[in-house]
C-alpha cells in the first residue's frame, strides 16, 4: 500500500493535487490502456454527425454529401416554404402552452409530494406521475390514437386539443423531476419562520417558498418545452389531417427526396435545443 | 393556532392523549386532503392522456377487429392469437406467424447488441470523464448530455446523411482504396456498401442515439468508486486487466445494470429509428404495431403487441429495480 500511494503521489506531485491518470510512463492508478483511446472515437462519433449535418445545412449544391461552396439558400427555401412555416408555429404553440400547463400542475404535485410525512395514496400519485417515463413511446401513442379516436368520433371535435393534452401529459414527469429535487433541497425553516412572523399560508408561498423554488420551476419548464418541441412519436399518432409539426413534417419529409432544406431546419432546431439545455444547465448548477 | 388551544384546552379536560392525538389527526387529515387537491391536475391529465388509455387498449385488444380499422363488439381473441400464430385462408391450418417470429427476434437480437455496443463504448468513456480532474467533469458530462436532448429525428437523419450510398462513410472507404482491401480478403463487397436500410443501420442508429443513457449512470458508479481499493489490488499484484475485472467491474455493477436496462428498454421500443433507417421492410415490433393501425387494419392484434412489448419492458424494469434500485434514470424513447 505504502508504496504504492508513494508512486501515485510521485506521479501527481509534479501537477494539481487532483490530477490523474496522464496516460503517460508514470504508473498510475487510474489510468487503464485504451480507455481514452475508446473516449476519443466516442466523442468523435457522437458529434460528427450532427456537425456535418450543420455543415451541408450551408452547401449551395443540392447534394448532401458533395461539397459546392457556402450559401444560405436552403434556409431561405425553408424560410419561404409556407408548411415549414406553419408547422414550426404550430410546433411553438404547442410547446408553450404545453410546458405552461405541465409546469403548472408538476409544481402542484412537486409541493404536494415533497417534506412531508408519507400520507396515503402519495406513493401511487407518485408513481403514476412518473409512469409515462416507463411505458415505451410507441405504445403510449397507439393507445392515445385508439381512446382519441373514439372521442373524436363522439365528440366530432377534431382541434389542436388531443395533441396538448397528450404533451402535457407526458411534459409532467420532465417538469416534476427537477423541481421536486429542488423542494427537496429546501428545509422548511424560511416557511416556519415566515409563519411565525404571522404570514398566511398563501403569503408565505408567495413570497418565501416561490421565489426559492423558481430555479427549479424554471428548469422543469424548459425540460418541458425541449420534451415537447422534440416529440415526433405521440404527435405523429394523435394529430388529425393538416396538424403537421415541424418534427412530423420532417418525418414525413425523409421518405421523399430529401434536400439541404431539411439540413437547414434541423439545424435551427438544434441550435435552439442546444441553447435550452445550455441554459438549462446554468441554472441547475447555481444550486 | 387552532392546533395549540385545542391541545391546551385537551390538557385540562385529563383525557389529553386521546384529545391530542384526535386533533393532531383530524390536522393530518386536512393536510392531506390540501396535498390531494395540489395533485389532481397531474393526476386527472396523465389519467385521461397517457395512462387511462392504455387500459382501453386492453380492451380493444379482446375486441373483433372491423374491416376498416377500428374494433368492435363481441369479444374476441383473435387479436392475441394472431401474435404469434396464423390462421392459412385456404385449409384452416395453424401455424407460427413466422413474420411476426422475425419482428420479435429481429427487435431482441438489434437491442442486444446495442446494448452490448454502448456498454463497450460507453464505459471506458464513463472511466474517462470521472478520472478527469473534478473541475473538467461537468464539461465533459455536457458534452455527453447534448446530444441526449437534441431532437432523437434529427440524430437518426444525421445517422441515414452518414450511411448513404454517397454518404461519408463510403466514401472514406472509397478513398481508403477499401475496394482493394475487400478483394485481397476475398470479401465479396463492391464498393459503395449499401448500408442504410440493413439491420446494422439500425444497430448503429440506436448505438449512437442511445450512448448517453449507457454513459450517464455508469459514470455516477464510477464517481463514487473508491480507488484505495484499486490501489490495494496492485499492491496485491494485480495487472491493469485484472484489477479491472475482478476490483471495478464488480463494484459499479450497479451502474452497468442501470446503464444495460436505459438503453436495452428504448431500443427494444424503437420506432423512429427503425422506420428511417430501416426503410420500411426492416421491422421492429415498435413498427408491427403502427402496420397494425396503418395498412394492416387490424386494431386489435395491434393492442395485443403493443401490450406484449410493454409487459417486455415492465420486466426489464423490474429487473433493474431488483438489482440496481437506488439508481435513478428514466427512459424516454
Amino acid at each position: 500500500m505504502a508504496e504504492a500511494t508513494l508512486r501515485d503521489v510521485a506521479s501527481t506531485a509534479s501537477h494539481r493535487p487532483d490530477a490523474v491518470a496522464s496516460a503517460g510512463k508514470p504508473f498510475s492508478v487510474k489510468h487503464m490502456p485504451g480507455f481514452i483511446l475508446v473516449a476519443c472515437i466516442v466523442f468523435v462519433l457522437l458529434y460528427m454527425p450532427v456537425i456535418l449535418l450543420v455543415v451541408f445545412s450551408f452547401n449551395e449544391g443540392e447534394s448532401l454529401a458533395v461539397w459546392k461552396g457556402l450559401s444560405l439558400k436552403w434556409y431561405m427555401a425553408a424560410a419561404a416554404n409556407d408548411d415549414i412555416q406553419e408547422a414550426s408555429l404550430r410546433s411553438l404553440f404547442i410547446a408553450i402552452i404545453a410546458a405552461a400547463l405541465s409546469t403548472t400542475a408538476a409544481t402542484m404535485a412537486a409541493i404536494a409530494t415533497t417534506r412531508v410525512k408519507p400520507f396515503r395514496g402519495m406513493m401511487p400519485a407518485y408513481g403514476l406521475i412518473n409512469m409515462p417515463l416507463m411505458v415505451p413511446e410507441i405504445v403510449t401513442a397507439v393507445a392515445l390514437l385508439i381512446t382519441f379516436a373514439w372521442v373524436k368520433e363522439a365528440t366530432q371535435y377534431f382541434g389542436i386539443g388531443y395533441i396538448l393534452a397528450a404533451h402535457t401529459a407526458f411534459c409532467i414527469p420532465f417538469a416534476y423531476l427537477p423541481i421536486r429535487a429542488r423542494l427537496e433541497s429546501m428545509d422548511l425553516t424560511l416557511e416556519r419562520a415566515a409563519a411565525d412572523l404571522y404570514a398566511t399560508p398563501w403569503q408565505a408561498f408567495r413570497r418565501v417558498t416561490l421565489p426559492l423554488l423558481w430555479p427549479g420551476i424554471m428548469a422543469g419548464m424548459m425540460l418541458a418545452f425541449v420534451i415537447s418541441l422534440d416529440d415526433v412519436v405521440i404527435t405523429e399518432f394523435v394529430k388529425s389531417a393538416g396538424q403537421e409539426t415541424l418534427p412530423t413534417y420532417m418525418l414525413g419529409q425523409l421518405r421523399r427526396s430529401v434536400t439541404p432544406e431539411i439540413n437547414a431546419i434541423a439545424t435551427v432546431f438544434f441550435i435552439l435545443s442546444v441553447a435550452m439545455v445550455t441554459l438549462f444547465y446554468f441554472l441547475n448548477r447555481r444550486k | 393556532m387552532t392546533v395549540a388551544q385545542d391541545l391546551s384546552a385537551a390538557g385540562l379536560t385529563g383525557n389529553e392523549e386521546s384529545q391530542a392525538a384526535r386533533v393532531a389527526r383530524e390536522a393530518e387529515r386536512r393536510d392531506a386532503r390540501k396535498r390531494w387537491l395540489l395533485l389532481l391536475p397531474s393526476v386527472i391529465i396523465i389519467l385521461a392522456a397517457a395512462i387511462g388509455p392504455l387500459f382501453v387498449m386492453v380492451v380493444i385488444s379482446f375486441l373483433t377487429k372491423g374491416s376498416y380499422g377500428w374494433a368492435y363488439m363481441p369479444w374476441s381473441t383473435d387479436g392475441w392469437f394472431s401474435v404469434l400464430w396464423e390462421i392459412d385462408i385456404f385449409d384452416d391450418t395453424v401455424s407460427l406467424a413466422d413474420a411476426h417470429l422475425a419482428v420479435f427476434w429481429r427487435s431482441l437480437k438489434l437491442s442486444i447488441i446495442t446494448t452490448g455496443l454502448t456498454l463497450l463504448l460507453g464505459l471506458p468513456t464513463a472511466y474517462f470523464i470521472a478520472t478527469r480532474p473534478e473541475r473538467h467533469r461537468d464539461i465533459w458530462l455536457f458534452l455527453i448530455t447534448i446530444p441526449f436532448w437534441t431532437n432523437q429525428l434529427i440524430r437518426t437523419f444525421a445517422v441515414q446523411e452518414l450511411l448513404r450510398a454517397d454518404g461519408v462513410f463510403n466514401n472514406i472507404m472509397l478513398v481508403l482504396r477499401f475496394d482493394k482491401i475487400f478483394a485481397a480478403l476475398g470479401i465479396p463487397v463492391q464498393l459503395p456498401v449499401q448500408m442504410l436500410f440493413t439491420d446494422f443501420a439500425i444497430g448503429f442508429g440506436m448505438t449512437y442515439v442511445f450512448l448517453p443513457l449507457m454513459v450517464l449512470p455508469i459514470y455516477a458508479s464510477i464517481e463514487k468508486l473508491d480507488f484505495r481499493l484499486v490501489e490495494a489490488g496492485y499492491d496485491l499484484y494485480a495487472n491493469k486487466w485484472r484489477v479491472f475485472w475482478r476490483v471495478i467491474l464488480p463494484l459499479i455493477k450497479p451502474g452497468v445494470i442501470a446503464g444495460s436496462i436505459l438503453v436495452f428498454i428504448p431500443s427494444l421500443g424503437a420506432y423512429v429509428i427503425p422506420r428511417v433507417l430501416g426503410g420500411g421492410k426492416n421491422l421492429m415490433i415498435g413498427n408491427l404495431i403502427e402496420l397494425q393501425f396503418g395498412q394492416g387494419r387490424n386494431w386489435p392484434l395491434g393492442a395485443a403487441l403493443a401490450i406484449t412489448l410493454m409487459v417486455a419492458v415492465m420486466i426489464a424494469l423490474l429487473f433493474y429495480v431488483r438489482n440496481a434500485g437506488g439508481a435513478k434514470g428514466g427512459a424516454h424513447g
